[in-house]
């Protein structure tokens, strides 16, 4: 062997490769998050999910390609009967295989199954340290379950990661969450970061926290960390309404992201089919190479061609890659348009207006558009 | 609050159980990944924890590497080997990615 001098870390070759395989494998789930990352119409993926073996097909061909992570999410992936079989296949074939879940249908005998499996971690959502907020945020009495499914998870040495979303309702409570994830003996608490698509768009200006809030959060967590060290990684990310740069969203389209709906759609991130001009490949009709190297839609903005101007002439694009496509599209209706969120889009009113509504004293609080098959129906009127 | 830490000769470590530590031949490296996370390691980072075992202390470590080193290529560089484990353990171990076995084989009580 040689002894270098460089970096102990070198950069990973991530050149082409879809690292990070996101599979949903499926819609179905207990709860009602009103910002639920979901598709409106979640409910017709029902009949249409990918079997077992058709899973197995992806995990292989995603390892071939040198996928190296596997994130098992949904919907709650617990409401797949066989997802112990599927975490089992992604741990024979090499992945770090994470399991994101609401903590529902989550027993000890599943847990146990799953860790024999060779899960390597869970990340389990959790909204507030008040039952009554978590509930009434989830629609469904379920904040007890998740803080002993919480307990288990750590009785069993998996790492324990929470995910809680920072929404104006919660978000005041900051430092008892943070008390709460100390007392769980969490090993990595998420403060996720509410994206505002699909349903979450709809109840945006119910969600959207205060400058102010997120102010005085952030400094509460940055004393946690302090005081936390190593005990405790705390990943907190300014929402990014409230920055003045769009998130490189995802390093880029079709850069190491690569996801699959439960149908079988593949896609660079989750939101993509939020830009309904895309018509995006089938793990059922072609394979992951195919879909990654050639199909039409993973190709449409890679690279700098399709940027508009500010973006087209900015020294950050680099950096940034001009925001992420959907919300572009989502607020503008243009997905090649810079991001919204950055301060030089000219699009960039549609943000402000939105965190100045966020804020308006006396503004009446409406009930939130809980994720449900009606009020899918009703926001279609 | 600053973790410093002192590397003992006498020391063990172990990779923390949360990581996953293993060859990636389409990668032609050594890989370390964890929640969110995945790192691609220089050999000498990845010779260092591969024993890593819990059972090796850190003075096996560097006698078993200046030997492997001797026989390498460039063997002078082996009088580089103690500084470059000793800062791979301290640095890997304030990011997480291995602890110091706890129990049975303290030698010494003077930390
Ligand atoms: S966001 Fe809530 S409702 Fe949507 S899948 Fe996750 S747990 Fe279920
Ligand atoms: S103009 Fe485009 S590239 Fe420049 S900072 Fe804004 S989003 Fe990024």
């Amino acid at each position: 062997m040689v002894i270098g001098k460089e970096e102990m870390e070198v950069r990973l070759d991530g050149q082409g490769i879809p690292l990070w395989l996101c599979m949903e494998v499926t819609y179905r789930c207990p709860l009602q998050c009103p910002w639920c990352n979901n598709p409106l119409d979640y409910d017709t993926y029902r009949k249409h999910e990918l079997s077992t073996d058709e899973w197995f097909r992806v995990l292989h061909e995603g390892r071939e390609m040198g996928a190296l992570q596997i994130g098992l999410t949904g919907g709650e992936p617990m409401m797949r009967d066989d997802i112990v079989e599927i975490t089992a296949e992604a741990g024979r074939l090499g992945y770090y295989t994470n399991l994101i879940t609401g903590g529902v249908g989550l027993t000890k005998d599943k847990l146990e199954a799953l860790k024999e499996a060779g899960l390597n971690q869970i990340q389990l959502s959790i909204q507030s340290c008040d039952p009554a907020i978590t509930n009434k945020l989830i629609g469904a009495d379920a904040h007890d379950k998740k803080m002993q499914v919480a307990r288990d998870i750590k009785a069993l040495d998996f790492p324990l990661s929470l995910n809680i979303p920072v929404c104006r309702e919660s978000i005041d409570q900051t430092k008892e969450i943070l008390d709460m994830c100390e007392e769980v003996e969490a090993d990595y608490l998420e403060y996720v970061q509410i994206q505002y698509y699909n349903w979450a768009l709809h109840n945006r200006d119910e969600l959207l926290p205060t400058k102010e809030q997120v102010k005085r959060s952030e400094q509460l967590v940055n004393e946690a960390r302090e005081r936390l060290g190593k005990k405790m990684t705390i990943y907190f990310v300014v929402p990014d309404y409230h920055d003045k740069f769009p998130k490189a969203c995802m390093n880029g389209w079709g850069a190491i992201h690569l996801t699959i709906a439960p149908d079988g759609t593949a896609m660079p991130c989750q939101e993509a089919r939020a830009i309904k001009e895309i018509d995006f490949p089938s793990v059922r009709d072609h394979d992951l190479s195919w879909i990654w190297h050639e199909s039409p839609a993973f190709n449409l903005y890679r690279g700098e061609d399709w940027m508009k101007e500010p973006c087209r002439s900015c020294d950050d694009k680099e950096k940034d890659v001009g925001g992420c496509r959907c919300q572009a599209y989502l607020l503008t209706g243009d997905a090649t348009n810079t991001d919204p969120v950055c301060y030089k889009s000219p699009h960039h009113y549609i943000v402000e207006e939105a965190i100045t509504e966020a804020s308006r004293p006396g503004r009446n609080t409406l009930p939130y558009v809980m994720r449900s098959v009606q009020s899918a129906a009703s926001l279609r009127e | 609050m600053a973790e410093t830490l002192r590397i003992d000769p006498t020391d063990r470590f172990e990779l923390h159980p949360f990581y996953m530590f293993r060859w990636e031949e389409r990668q032609k490296a050594y890989l370390l990944m964890y929640p969110e996370g995945i790192v691609k390691l220089n050999e000498t980072a990845a010779e260092t924890l591969k024993r890593c075992d819990g059972d090796r202390s850190v003075t096996e470590i560097i006698d078993e590497l200046k030997e492997e080193v001797k026989n390498g290529p460039n063997p002078e560089s082996a009088s580089l080997v103690e500084k470059s484990v000793c800062k791979f353990l301290e640095e890997s171990s304030a990011k997480g990615w291995i602890r110091k076995k706890e129990g049975g084989l303290e030698e010494n009580g003077n930390r």
